[in-house]
């Protein structure tokens, strides 16, 4: 065999040992153990915190607000749907996280206002210019039970 | 043209002729459709995770959307969305509105009036976790991939950030976190629906519009939704078989 | 950014993902395989008139191809992970066929080759030079003295194997590139079963021209005679070249306007909108109708080698120019419009920051230093007279 392949052989098969020895120490541990992927991330995709806990939370302490929700429109809505998310303020201890509790008109306008793509049987809604300008909307809705005692 | 010429050009395309036939005969004997993509993900065995959106009922409040963002931290501003909110105003001579301002997160103005209104809708979108999804053929590393559960997740741990996957989406529902530098998507809320809980975007929406399921699960919400619904999904034609299934989806949506 | 957005686009669609740096990839290892392809012209096809370029070919190849990976890592969101495509690479990928094909590439087919064609020179070098330059070639020998006509035969045999292999190599090197845009069904600008060729061809005419442009050049700085043969070769293989790939980029536009698929609307206001000073202008007019009118006169019309030298000195730089645009179109102009395809976003080219425009001009002018530098170490003018009779 000439020289120069003896040599070049000898060159090649060092850098790609090199390589697979390399290889051997970057490849993560858990790659490929489900799929091309490392197995692990499965784990931590999982572990990420939540932020909001669920109707079935709030139900724990507030059941009172679930029972007036209940018969009237609003019973699809979760709490914290209005609320914003809750799993900090459930799992608050010594002091407790407070909940957000919008009051503002322009809250509930962003449901209600009236818009061409949205459907009478599914959700009332109200022309904001005409119906009670600049009044609070809870002035006279209860949030949680909208029709209830109308003022 | 001397015999030399003649010789070395004869036999370089015989050479060639040789290569290519032979590529062709292995390609034939490979199982091309494994390589490609995965054609039968589906696990029998565990749950097969998918969404179902009611069109009828969505009322564009965007709840779903801001609830995404506050659930998993993704950076409201400059605007990415994991899950947004479309509005389709088709105006009586046939033109088609779309619009999306921040995504949906503060409501919708109408901005035509009603009379020159034919039909307006509203369309959540977001990753459809496709059974063959393009965006995990393409990317070159691994770094994104299928849950046993059908969720398709990133590792942004992985992740080199080439962008590859944000390309080969055909729903526009991949970006790159400014942040992290890495690719970011909806992930179906797996930290908390691998524990019984509802993806975020589910457990606020106000009309019930977003139902997600199990598809294994006859008895799950989703099932009843698809068998109940003439559902459809975004861009058929792409053969991605996306798990998002939409009721009242009507041919002017993008 | 959003007051320049035209219709509607996907929210997330509002910035470009790939920008100006994966412009300048496809355009470098384009201009590697075709700079390639022309010297295996004289090497496996032994078109023995371009002889003079053949080790400029393929030392302007090197030069460029050891810059080519530069705008990739530099563009990617975690650049120290880029490792991870050589040791995990995902085989559905086009993509992750890069980290193999390079080194491949790099090692096998232009080291390997520049190394056979120069090891008698090397190990003449070696003896000759003194002091720190003697040790600089003795490593590049590999430490293989024997230069026995024999052992040059082998250096023969094995670099017209190496270009043979070589062939099919440098398609690989820019045609996977050309899958990676091609096989996108997502974007309809991008998806076409031509793009691979299309960028094969557009590569071979970026390639042609630099080596034609690069030879020019040198000639005039070291004030050596012009081998107007050769050139002239050049110049024919060049407007081949061109005529293939403007046939084809035709062909790619005529299918599409004819089918009129669902996209066509958007595309051609595409077309006729942003890019219309890019493609029409830049692209064909400046990139291919000038160069191809300019070389077909002079094929037919008899002209002084003095206003030739001139011509292809201008054609081959607005060839060069024409197939950058070519990669901008495809790799931006597919990104302007939006998956809705109903709206367009706009593209921001910044002067600096690591996706600038001072930035691309770097990652274009380095590969010119490392060609300066490569010229010095091994001078093809500079090499060894062969013993032997040879055809020179």
């Amino acid at each position: 065999m000439p020289p120069q392949i003896k040599r070049l052989a000898l060159l090649f098969a060092i850098l790609i040992g090199l390589f697979f020895v390399a290889r051997h120490f970057l490849v993560p541990k858990s790659f490929g153990e489900f799929g091309h992927y490392r197995g692990l991330s499965l784990t931590e995709n999982q572990a990420k915190t939540a932020h909001y806990a669920g109707e079935k939370a709030c139900k724990e302490c507030h059941q009172d607000m679930v029972d007036l929700k209940s018969p009237n429109v609003h019973k699809t809505l979760s709490c914290e749907t209005c609320h914003g998310p809750g799993l900090a303020h459930v799992n608050s201890t010594d002091s407790i996280i407070p909940m957000k509790v919008h009051k503002e008109r322009e809250f509930c306008e962003i449901c209600h206002t009236k818009n061409a793509a949205r459907k009478s049987d599914n959700i009332v809604q109200i022309n904001v210019k005409e119906h009670n300008p600049g009044e609070k909307c809870i002035e006279c809705h209860n949030p949680h039970n909208p029709w209830l005692n109308l003022k | 043209m001397a015999k030399s010429e003649v010789k070395s050009r004869r036999r370089f395309l015989t050479d060639a002729a040789l290569l290519t036939g032979g590529i062709f005969v292995a390609s034939g004997l490979t199982p091309f459709g494994k390589l490609l993509y995965a054609t039968e993900r589906k696990n029998p065995n565990g749950p097969w995770y998918g969404m179902g959106i009611d069109l009828e009922k969505c009322i564009g409040c965007g709840r779903c959307a801001d609830a995404c963002k506050s659930e998993n931290g993704v950076s409201r501003e400059p605007f990415f969305f994991r899950t947004w909110v479309e509005q389709y105003t088709i105006l009586n001579d046939g033109s088609v509105k779309i619009t999306s301002p921040n995504g949906g997160i503060d409501g919708f103005q109408q901005q035509v009036p009603d009379a020159d209104i034919f039909k307006s809708f509203f369309v959540p979108k977001m990753c459809n976790h496709c059974e063959k999804s393009p965006c995990i053929q393409v990317c070159p590393v691994g770094a994104t991939f299928d849950s046993p559960e059908g969720v398709v997740l990133v590792d942004p741990n992985y992740c080199i950030g080439c962008r590859y996957c944000v390309q080969a989406c055909p729903y526009g529902c991949r970006y790159i976190d400014p942040d992290s530098h890495v690719v970011d998507k909806c992930t179906l809320c797996y930290h908390r629906i691998m524990k019984g809980q509802l993806p975020a975007c589910v457990e606020v929406c106000p009309t019930g519009a977003k139902i997600f399921g199990d598809l294994n699960d006859p008895n799950s919400d989703l099932v009843k939704f698809k068998k109940e619904y003439s559902w459809q999904v975004l861009k058929p034609h792409m053969n991605t078989d996306p798990k998002v299934y939409y009721n009242g989806l009507r041919a002017e949506v993008k | 950014m959003l007051s320049k957005v035209d219709g509607y686009i996907y929210p997330n669609e509002i910035e470009l993902n790939w920008s100006i740096l994966i412009v300048l990839y496809p355009y470098i290892t384009g201009l590697v395989a075709g700079a390639f392809i022309l010297a295996s012209l004289e090497r496996v096809f032994k078109v023995r008139v371009l002889r003079p370029t053949y080790t400029i070919a393929l030392i302007t190849a090197l030069a460029f191809l050891l810059v080519a990976t530069m705008p990739l890592i530099s563009h990617l969101g975690k650049p120290l992970r880029f490792f991870e495509i050589m040791i995990t690479p995902h085989l559905t990928s086009a993509m992750a066929i890069f980290g193999y094909v390079y080194i491949w590439y790099l090692m096998v087919v232009l080291l390997l080759e520049i190394w056979f064609d120069y090891r008698r020179d090397l190990v003449l070098w070696s003896q000759e030079k003194t002091g720190f330059m003697k040790h600089v070639y003795k490593i590049l020998t590999l430490g293989v003295k024997d230069i026995s006509p024999k052992a040059l035969k082998w250096d023969d045999r094995l670099g017209y194997a190496i270009t043979v292999i070589g062939i099919p190599s440098a398609f690989l090197l820019h045609g996977y590139v050309g899958f990676i845009f091609g096989s996108v069904k997502a974007n309809p600008w991008w998806s076409t079963v031509l793009m691979p060729v299309i960028f094969i061809f557009s590569a071979m005419v970026s390639g042609i021209a630099l080596v034609m442009f690069v030879y020019m050049m040198i000639n005039y700085i070291r004030k050596k005679l012009i081998d107007m043969v050769c050139l002239d070769t050049i110049a024919k293989f060049l407007l081949v070249a061109l005529i293939l790939d403007f046939a084809l980029e035709g062909l790619d536009q005529i299918h599409r306007i004819y089918e009129a698929e669902e996209s066509f609307q958007i595309l051609d206001l595409l077309v006729k909108g942003k890019l219309t000073y890019t493609l029409f202008i830049f692209q064909w007019g400046m990139g291919m109708l000038v160069p191809i009118l300019t070389l077909a006169y002079l094929q037919m019309f008899k002209s002084n080698a003095r206003l030739r030298r001139i011509l292809y000195l201008i054609s081959s730089a607005l060839v060069l120019i024409g197939i950058f645009f070519m990669r901008w179109n495809v790799v931006i102009g597919g990104q302007l419009f939006s998956k809705s395809l109903v709206g367009f976003t706009t593209f921001k080219l910044k002067l600096i920051g690591s996706e600038g425009i001072l930035m691309t001009v770097v990652w274009l002018v380095v590969p010119f230093l490392i060609l300066i530098f490569l010229l010095w170490l091994l001078p093809p003018w500079k090499r060894h007279p062969e013993e032997a009779t040879s055809d020179k």
